[in-house]
């Protein structure tokens, strides 16, 4: 039933993608720049509250909205993590914040830069960008590349201007392989033809950078590792089942998230995930799921409501007749974030997946996807995938 | 034991051995006695009768011992000995000069004779001493007016200055030269004199009567001293320079002039022109005698009944207390005191320590004093906080005491070294023993860790502290003749504690504020690190003049740290300007000039102090006057709505 629901979202979702190929046809400069201005005017005005205060000898602040669980809320009708309006106030005259706000200044005249002569940098290239001794003291403006990324964080917020918007990008992970044709960049990549690499997953995949040009895929299976999405990609998966491969390294990169996002909205393909069966794996679902805490302020472009959870199950156990010896003995912190993430709102109402966690503790031990291998080399992609999908069998 | 017949050094009369010495030294000697008595051959002639050792069994007089045991007194080293020498002709002056009401005007002049001989020249404007004194007061030992009465004085015994120039007389062989003079119109005499050591008894050399010596004294009367001896000259701890200058801090009434052996003449001017006090003598507490002193009071008093034997050689005893320690001791006010046997006495003794007795008049004790004592202190030690405390006398052992404490902390001590401690007693600085003297121990057991500085576990604090203990008593207690230590009587040790602990919450306070408003200068260097950058950044981004924004924000920053610092003080809840509650306390001074400069730049040494057109200290300077009206206000709301 759910697959034919998907079919269905598929087939209207077609016209959109004609109408995205459309706007990504046109002039990308253009829209580009209008972007640009617009973060700059943002960042600008952000920035002229703060000389307004100076000049006026009022204590200049920054609003910086709360990037913590106690400003997370879940939206039920959306099903996606959303940030509140906690803010929290940075003020230059205090001891404790007064680095950070400078920091945030740096960077933010840093994106200017960027956004100005379209060019764009690295995280790491942003803080070498504007790390230099404050002059007359022996103090760096940062203390290392840590410092930069979270004031980064916070300009986004702050600013309300993403890190795409900032010409900021971050280490590429993650790997994508499959029935689709992109355009990256202006150069066509048939990501059939990939051979054992895979094509990398950007950093960026907005549509001003990234196109769906041809997708032929039915749905996209996103596993936890790059081991285990070499064995798929090896016996061939994706082609004998029509499908689109990607792979995240463990926690997803906002870029292979947004791509997911983009496969899911834009082309209506469903997501599978296989993870781990542990307190990690599940939370990994749950970011592509509704949103990580942290990048709230990002769930309704990354988050992907209808992602399925195909396996690990804890029943995989005894249903796959798997050996004790793949078992992995839950630790004191396992347990205890397993309760936590039992405890999520997003999670609480989910019977199958109390019942799922429940039986994992029970169990007193996980499995990573590559225990399926002890089996047979290839049980994992020709046996245990295929029949979960199937029997629908898998977890909302 | 007549073999091992023993010198006599450790006892001052040999007619009587005390009893006390015999079987140790037996014990001592007698594994090699023992061979000779197990081999018992024929009978030996005996070495000695007694009728020979008779003759060999004379006095010995109280020259002769200390000429043996210097080291009692203080010459133990030429280093030390030169320092005694000093000591001992400074005391005996500023004791004459005080006695007499004459505010002391002292030369101290050494000079280098050879490698380790040296004269000494101490001349003050003292009352001088008539021709017939002379010959006892410095050629005869225990020889003085100070042993036989309870009143604070600097010199206790009369050893003092007799035992100098003995001590001048067996190392170089040279008399002693004294010129005295008493008035305008007497004659100075010059008397060169040696003490015959065998007999305790001064020797006359040479005498004469010089017209030119008067020019010596400008006042009229003085007395001059010329030692030579064998010693030898160190800077540093415990060298003269350091007792003089320790003397000046104790005596700011005095100026000293010293020309030291080598360098230039240095002076310690006078810092007030009051006279100390003048001291009443007293006479014993009951409380404070042992037996013994009671059976010899008893053979010696004038009185020759009982009830007034203890009125009038006592203090702080009526007729109605003398009726009570009589009738507690079985006896009454009438009984003869000649009739007084030894159970009597011991009888009497016991009644009173049984009886309640008022405590001593404490109007025999002269205390510096703290504005005396902080004046002294400001004179010779370049720091920037100083306070004194003075604790109201009390007794040990039937002896009023009297403990004053000062300290100054910061200006230019050394912050890495343990702090120093001066030792007074009846305004002497005490060099020696410092470890096993009260004062130390008191400083020491001091916890000043709860104000705010640092001590390792059973030292001295290590800060930028000199910590000045006097003990004023009409007997010191000392541990030695050579007086060096105060002994450790608990009475003692506990007024000393509570003295440095009111010194010591003075200081917390001062470190406490001085911290705070490091922390407030180092909040401000922060911000001004800053704002440099915030400015070129806001600069890049909307284009504002990066100099009017940098001028705002550190006008900003400026006011904002000034304003927790001016408007709160050490308790955060008064409005205050300056220091506080030590502004209106007498025994605190505070020199602003001297405090160590508040910038808290621990990252940015090399920092320009001008970068900013004036120096910090200006700057803060400036916005403590015009922000404080302004302010006030302001912040006292603001206050409000923070608690």
């Amino acid at each position: 039933m759910a697959k034919q629901a998907t079919r269905k979202k598929t087939g209207k979702r077609t016209t959109k993608r004609t109408v995205a190929r459309a706007a990504a046809a046109a002039p990308r400069s253009a829209a580009s720049k209008k972007r640009d201005e617009r973060t700059v005017g943002k960042i600008t005005e952000m920035t002229e509250g703060i000389v307004r205060a100076g000049l006026a000898h009022r204590d200049p602040f920054l609003d910086i909205p709360t990037r913590a669980s106690s400003n997370v809320k879940y939206n039920k009708s959306r099903k996606i993590l959303e940030m509140g309006s906690a803010k929290q106030r940075r003020n230059l005259f205090n001891l404790g914040q007064s680095k950070k706000f400078m920091q945030m200044l740096l960077v933010a005249s840093g994106c200017k830069e960027l956004c100005e002569q379209g060019k764009t940098l690295s995280l790491r290239g942003m803080y070498y960008r504007k790390l230099h001794t404050i002059p007359g003291t022996k103090e760096k403006t940062f203390a290392g590349q840590d410092d930069s990324d979270a004031v980064l964080e916070d300009l986004e917020v702050t600013a309300d201007a993403l890190r795409e918007e900032l010409h900021v990008f971050a280490k590429k992970r993650g790997t994508m392989v499959g029935n689709i044709t992109v355009v990256d960049n202006g150069d066509e990549i048939d990501c059939r033809h990939m051979g054992s690499g895979g094509y990398a997953i950007p950093s960026i995949v907005e549509p001003e950078t990234i196109r769906f040009k041809k997708c032929e895929a039915e749905f996209v299976l996103h596993v936890e590792k790059d081991t285990v999405w070499s064995r798929f990609n090896e016996d061939r998966f994706w082609e004998t089942h029509n499908c689109i491969l990607t792979e995240g390294s463990g926690q997803p990169t906002r870029g292979v998230r947004r791509l997911l996002h983009r496969l899911n909205k834009e082309l209506g393909l469903p997501i599978y995930c296989l993870l781990d069966c542990d307190p990690w794996g599940h939370y990994i679902y749950s970011v592509i799921k509704q949103g990580s805490i942290s990048l709230a302020f990002e769930s309704k472009r990354m988050a992907v409501p209808d992602a399925k959870f195909l396996g690990i199950q804890a029943c995989d156990h005894d249903r796959c007749g798997l050996t004790d010896d793949v078992q992995i003995e839950l630790s004191q912190r396992d347990v205890v974030r397993a309760k936590q993430i039992a405890a999520y709102p997003w999670f609480q109402d989910k019977k199958r997946w109390q019942k799922e966690i429940k039986q994992m503790l029970r169990n007193g031990f996980k499995m990573e996807v590559e225990a399926l291998i002890s089996k047979d080399i290839s049980y994992v992609t020709e046996v245990y995938v295929p029949e979960r999908l199937a029997a629908h069998d898998w977890l909302d | 034991m007549t073999t091992l017949f023993a010198p006599p050094p450790a006892r001052i009369s040999t007619r009587e051995t005390p009893p006390a010495d015999g079987p140790p030294e037996a014990t001592q000697h007698e594994p090699d006695a023992m061979p000779e008595a197990q081999t018992p051959k024929k009978p030996t002639r005996r070495r000695a009768t007694a009728e020979s050792m008779a003759k060999k069994q004379r006095d010995i007089s109280v020259s002769e011992f200390f000429a043996k045991n210097r080291h009692l007194l203080g010459f133990d080293n030429p280093r030390k000995a030169m320092l005694t020498t000093v000591k001992e002709a400074v005391d005996n002056a500023l004791d004459a000069c005080e006695e007499a009401g004459i505010l002391a005007d002292l030369f101290i002049g050494i000079e280098e004779l050879a490698e380790t001989r040296f004269r000494l020249t101490v001349r003050d404007n003292g009352p001088g001493i008539v021709r017939k004194q002379i010959d006892n007061i410095f050629g005869k030992l225990l020889y003085g007016s100070k042993f036989h009465r309870l009143k604070m004085s600097r010199g206790q015994q009369g050893i003092g200055i007799s035992a100098a120039g003995m001590y001048g007389l067996m190392t170089t062989g040279k008399p002693v030269l004294i010129i005295s003079k008493t008035g305008k119109r007497k004659p100075a005499h010059e008397v060169l004199l040696k003490i015959d050591t065998r007999k305790n008894r001064p020797v006359i050399v040479a005498e004469a009567e010089h017209p030119e010596d008067d020019q010596l004294f400008a006042e009229g009367h003085g007395t001059q001293i010329v030692i030579e001896f064998e010693g030898r000259y160190n800077k540093g701890r415990q060298s003269v320079d350091e007792y003089l200058e320790q003397t000046a801090i104790a005596n700011p009434h005095t100026r000293i002039i010293y020309d030291p052996p080598v360098g230039d003449r240095v002076e310690f001017p006078r810092a007030v022109d009051e006279l100390p006090p003048e001291t009443k003598e007293i006479k014993p507490h009951p409380k404070g005698i042992e037996l013994g002193t009671l059976i010899t009071m008893l053979e010696r008093t004038r009185a020759t009944k009982l009830g007034g034997f203890l009125k009038d050689d006592f203090c702080r005893v009526g007729p109605r207390v003398a009726a009570e320690i009589t009738k507690k001791a079985g006896l009454t006010p009438q009984s003869f005191v000649s009739r007084v046997g030894h159970v009597e006495a011991e009888k009497l003794y016991k009644a009173i320590q049984d009886t309640r007795i008022m405590a001593p008049p404490t109007d025999c004790l002269a205390p510096i004093g703290t504005k005396t004592l902080l004046a002294g202190l400001l004179k010779e030690v370049k720091a920037e906080f100083y306070a004194a405390s003075s604790r109201s006398p009390t007794v040990y052992r039937g002896n009023p005491f009297l403990i004053e404490v000062g300290i100054a902390y910061g200006g230019d001590l050394p912050a890495d070294k343990s702090a120093k401690v001066m030792r007074f007693a009846n305004r002497v600085p005490l060099l020696y023993q410092q470890s096993g003297c009260a004062a130390f121990k008191s400083v020491v057991e001091t916890a000043w860790r709860g104000y705010g500085l640092t001590q390792p576990r059973g030292a001295l604090p290590v800060a930028p502290l000199v910590v000045v203990i006097h003990m004023a008593s009409v007997w010191v207690p000392f541990t030695s003749e050579s007086k060096e230590a105060v002994a450790d009587y608990d009475e003692i040790r506990k007024e000393m504690r509570l003295a440095l602990q009111e010194c010591g919450r003075k200081l917390a306070t001062y470190v406490r504020r001085r911290q705070r408003m490091k922390r407030e200068g180092e909040r401000r260097a922060a911000f001004e690190r800053y704002i440099g950058e915030i400015a070129k950044a806001c600069h890049d981004i909307t284009g504002t003049d990066p100099a009017a924004l940098y001028e705002a924000l550190q006008k900003t920053a400026t006011r904002r740290t000034a304003e927790t610092d001016q408007l709160l003080d050490e308790e955060g809840k008064v409005i205050s300007n300056g220091n506080g509650r030590l502004d209106h306390d007498d025994s605190v001074v505070i020199r602003d000039d001297l405090a160590s400069p508040i910038n808290g730049t621990d990252s940015g040494d090399g920092r320009d102090e001008t970068l900013f057109g004036e120096t910090r200290r200006a700057v803060w300077k400036k916005t403590k006057k015009k922000v404080r009206k302004k302010v006030k206000k302001k912040v006292t709301k603001k206050l409000r709505q923070n608690r």
